[in-house]
């Protein structure tokens, strides 16, 4: 089975709010993708619906081209991580890895390398309900290798992690799109996935607003601007709008420029006699992107409505 | 983009079987210490009460003449104890001779008449003072002939009678019943009844005209001794319609008596003797004196088991449905572990982590329903096993006297409160995943099996609404718990749900709690299915 998510025209209603309108992507294997937007974008709602948990009206989800419910030992083809906090409470952490390693005809020593692998087998037979929300998102991870499977779905897998679990959990899943697997990871902030996603599915109010590489992302955010640091901002203002280009100050020495090539405006400022200290290729952050999508869907949406 | 290789799990996989994902609900199960703390509560409850009762059932009595308040075994047991060992009613007029070896009673029956208490209590009438009667029959008075192996209470014995609106019957050893020739008996139409011993085979025969003898039944009584008593017989047993009590009877009801006249007797023996056999209280009223070749034989009494209960004339026996009062409390506790084994999992999100492993969700109810039926089962056997075997030994152990059971009643009772808490607990575990709230679920379940039972034992309502409480409501699965037959040929007032004596039969019982359970869970796979998790 080929180990990709595909989701495609998603709607569902909760009563009068609209959860999903139109969702749709596609995740690939070998890398991880990012699923990000606000609270209450859907996030949560589409891998639901990816699982079976909830119906949707209209659309289809398939795992490796199949409906989730049709799946045999589904544990061995999705892992998933929907809700740290679902648990027994009083039930120890490997009896709760270990009625899922049954119901999927796995044995106690499949929980067992699971403990071992997540960092819990020191806890491991301690009540679940007593775990830190760092503890419980490790033990959901335990949870949603068992079956080794070859795409996994994590929902806000950063929530309650200190910054060494932080980094821990990046490279995990870094580690695990390395091996070939599909990861989605759901997120409200962009920042987490900074280092950590390929791909990011930018979505808003229950649809898909961006479903870009994070290179790209980055590329159509920074746009063609330069940044320009000069002692002399008025005059590299005059001269670089007389050479034909856009300037805007950020900073009393810093400026960027839009509409003329880093090569133009050296040589724009040198035959003007006007001194800098640095000429560099805008770069916009991961953050800086999303906030412009996501502020542009907000946007749109609250012109649309009224 | 860099190509991948695609990932291949080493991990060969499981299987994912009916029976994989049981183990992994029994596994669920038994890993919350809660619910088996529940389990034990279920099941202490459920034996405890009842051995509780048992150990603290005390009794007083005193002499009617006067004399020191006696108590418990002290009391002794008020009535006889038939060959099988229970309470029997072995009192009636015999017009008897012995009889040794084989050998064969033939009688014409050709008439029988009665008296019967007023139908209402009269006013100012003395309560020992006399009998005032009417003319008529209670419906189980008794006459005919009788072999019978001593004139001790509750001996061994077979006999062949006309019951007053039950026809020619054959009887033996309290509890046997026969029918032969349907109708009433007259001078028109006279019954022929006729016994025969041979060894410790007894054979009744009937016929209208003493020429065409048919066989009604043939019966073995081991152990019967070479001389034995044979003769006439009358009796008559208390009349429950009536309010009228005099002196000797407690509860409602009062006494009647019943004459058979005879002729065409042919016995091998010599002279006659006349007496009462078993309790004197009916001595009063017997009489017998020839009358045209025969003899007319008036009596009182009856000659039958006795049901045990409280209020009837087997007070004193402490009898099963006692040992088992706590089954109610026992069963709420195990619904509320059932209820609690599928909303707990709504409770914490947990059952997307179980419907995401399980994606077939009717499956995964079927899978929880085994086995909280399994574990009820278990605990509801174990309790009333416990609860019988012990409640039994602790009555004798304390001098007082148990109603038996056999062997197989026994057996029957367990197993039935096995099956009751099994059914029971897998309604329980439907409702909560319908409601997929533990509070709500628990007191539908209370609502359902304990209240339905409370208020028909209590008398809360009318017995008869009582009585289609416990046919209609899942509390029906008491039936599964009677332990003593209700005979047809005794009229009591102890048959009630509160001495454990049920309107349906321990099947029907089962059936209706069984098609409650089924109802609950075909509404939860439905919801299941329909409704998001």
């Amino acid at each position: 089975m080929e180990a990709t998510i595909e989701v495609a025209g998603l709607r569902k209603r909760f009563g009068p709010a609209v959860a999903l309108d139109g969702m749709s992507f596609t995740v690939l294997p070998g890398q991880v993708t990012g699923f990000v937007g606000p609270n209450g974008a859907g996030k949560s709602t589409t891998m639901r619906v990816i699982l079976g948990l909830d119906a949707a009206d209209e659309g289809t989800a398939l795992i490796g081209g199949q409906p989730y419910a049709t799946l045999r030992h589904p544990l061995n083809h999705v892992g998933a991580l929907l809700d740290a906090a679902a648990l027994q409470p009083s039930r120890s952490a490997r009896n709760h890895l270990l009625w899922l390693a049954h119901s999927q005809g796995l044995t106690g020593r499949r929980a067992d390398e699971l403990l071992t692998l997540t960092g819990l087998e020191t806890v491991a037979k301690r009540k679940a309900g007593g775990y830190s929300l760092g503890m419980r998102q490790r033990l959901g991870i335990a949870a949603a290798l068992l079956g080794d499977p070859p795409v996994l779905m994590m929902d806000e897998p950063f929530n309650g992690m200190d910054p060494e679990g932080i980094a821990w959990m990046r490279s995990f899943l870094r580690q695990l799109a390395s091996e070939g697997r599909a990861v989605l990871v759901s997120s409200h902030l962009m920042s987490e996935l900074q280092d950590t996603a390929d791909h990011l599915v930018v979505v808003g109010r229950g649809r898909v607003i961006a479903d870009k590489s994070v290179a790209d992302l980055i590329a159509a955010a920074s746009g063609d601007r330069v940044e320009l640091r000069t002692a002399a901002p008025a005059e590299a203002m005059t001269v670089l709008a007389h050479a034909g280009g856009t300037v805007a100050a950020v900073a009393a020495d810093l400026l960027t420029v839009s509409g003329l090539s880093s090569t133009r405006i050296v040589a724009a400022l040198t035959a003007g006699h006007v001194p800098f200290s640095e000429v560099s290729a805008h770069r916009a952050s991961l953050e800086e992107a999303y906030m412009e999508l996501t502020r542009e869907s907000v946007e749109f949406h609250a012109g649309a409505s009224s | 983009m860099s190509i991948t290789t695609p990932f291949r799990s080493e991990l060969s996989p499981g299987r994912d079987g009916f029976r994989q994902l049981l183990h992994a609900e029994w596994t669920k199960f038994r890993t919350v210490r809660g619910w088996i703390i529940g389990l034990v509560i279920g099941l202490v409850v459920m034996a405890g009460l009842g051995l509780f009762t048992a150990g603290s059932v005390s009794s007083s009595c005193q002499a009617s003449g006067g004399g020191p308040v006696r108590s418990g075994a002290a009391c002794g047991l008020g009535f006889a104890l038939g060959p099988a060992g229970d309470p029997v009613s072995d009192s009636f007029y015999f017009v008897r001779q012995p009889l040794t070896g084989n050998g064969t009673i033939t009688v014409r029956l050709t008439s029988m008449t009665g008296l019967l208490p007023p139908a209402t209590p009269p006013a100012n009438q003395p309560s020992n003072g006399p009998l005032d009667t009417r003319p008529g029959v209670e419906p189980w008075a008794k006459a005919g002939i009788i072999i019978k192996s001593s004139l001790t209470d509750g001996s061994p014995y077979a006999a062949m009678m006309v019951a007053a609106d039950h026809g020619v019957r054959m009887q033996w050893n309290y509890t046997g019943d026969t029918s032969g020739l349907p109708g009433a008996v007259g001078p028109q139409n006279p019954r022929w009844l006729r016994l025969t011993r041979s060894g410790d085979v007894i054979t009744g025969y009937d016929s209208a005209d003493g020429t065409h003898w048919t066989e009604v039944g043939a019966v073995t009584l081991s152990g019967l001794p070479r001389v034995v008593q044979v003769g006439l017989f009358a009796a008559s047993p208390v009349d429950l319609q009536s309010q009228y009590c005099s002196g000797y009877c407690n509860g409602p009801g009062g006494p009647t008596q019943a004459t058979g006249v005879f002729d065409h007797v042919s016995a091998p023996g010599g002279a006659w003797t006349g007496g009462y056999v078993g309790a004197g209280y009916a001595s009063g009223v017997g009489s017998y004196h020839p009358a045209g070749g025969g003899f007319s034989v008036t009596g009182s009494g009856d000659i039958a088991p006795i049901p045990p209960g409280h209020g009837g004339e087997a007070d004193s026996a402490i009898t099963v449905s006692e040992y088992l009062l706590g089954t109610f409390a026992g069963l709420i506790a195990l619904g509320v572990v059932a209820a609690l084994f599928i909303t707990a999992e709504y409770r914490r999100s947990l059952i997307r982590v179980t419907f995401a492993a399980s994606p077939r969700r009717g499956r995964v109810l079927a899978a929880k329903a085994v086995v909280v039926a399994a574990v009820s089962f278990v605990v509801g056997a174990v309790a009333a096993a416990f609860a019988v075997l012990a409640g039994t030994a602790i009555t004798h152990a304390r001098g007082y006297y148990s109603a038996p059971v056999s062997g197989a009643t026994e057996l029957k009772v367990i197993i039935g409160t096995g099956l009751f808490a099994a059914v029971a607990a897998a309604g329980a575990l439907a409702v909560g995943a319908i409601t997929r709230r533990g509070a709500a679920a628990v007191a539908i379940v209370i609502v359902a099996l304990a209240v339905p039972v409370f208020l028909a034992i209590s008398r809360a309502v009318p017995a008869g609404a009582g009585d289609w409480l416990l046919r209609v409501t899942p509390a029906a699965g008491i039936s599964l718990q009677q332990a003593y037959p209700r005979y047809q040929q005794v009229a009591s007032t102890v048959y009630t749900p509160l001495n454990g004596y049920y309107p349906l039969s321990w099947w029907a019982g089962l059936l209706v709690l069984c098609a409650w359970t089924a109802a609950m869970l075909g509404v939860a796979a439905y919801l299941l299915r329909r409704r998001d998790a």
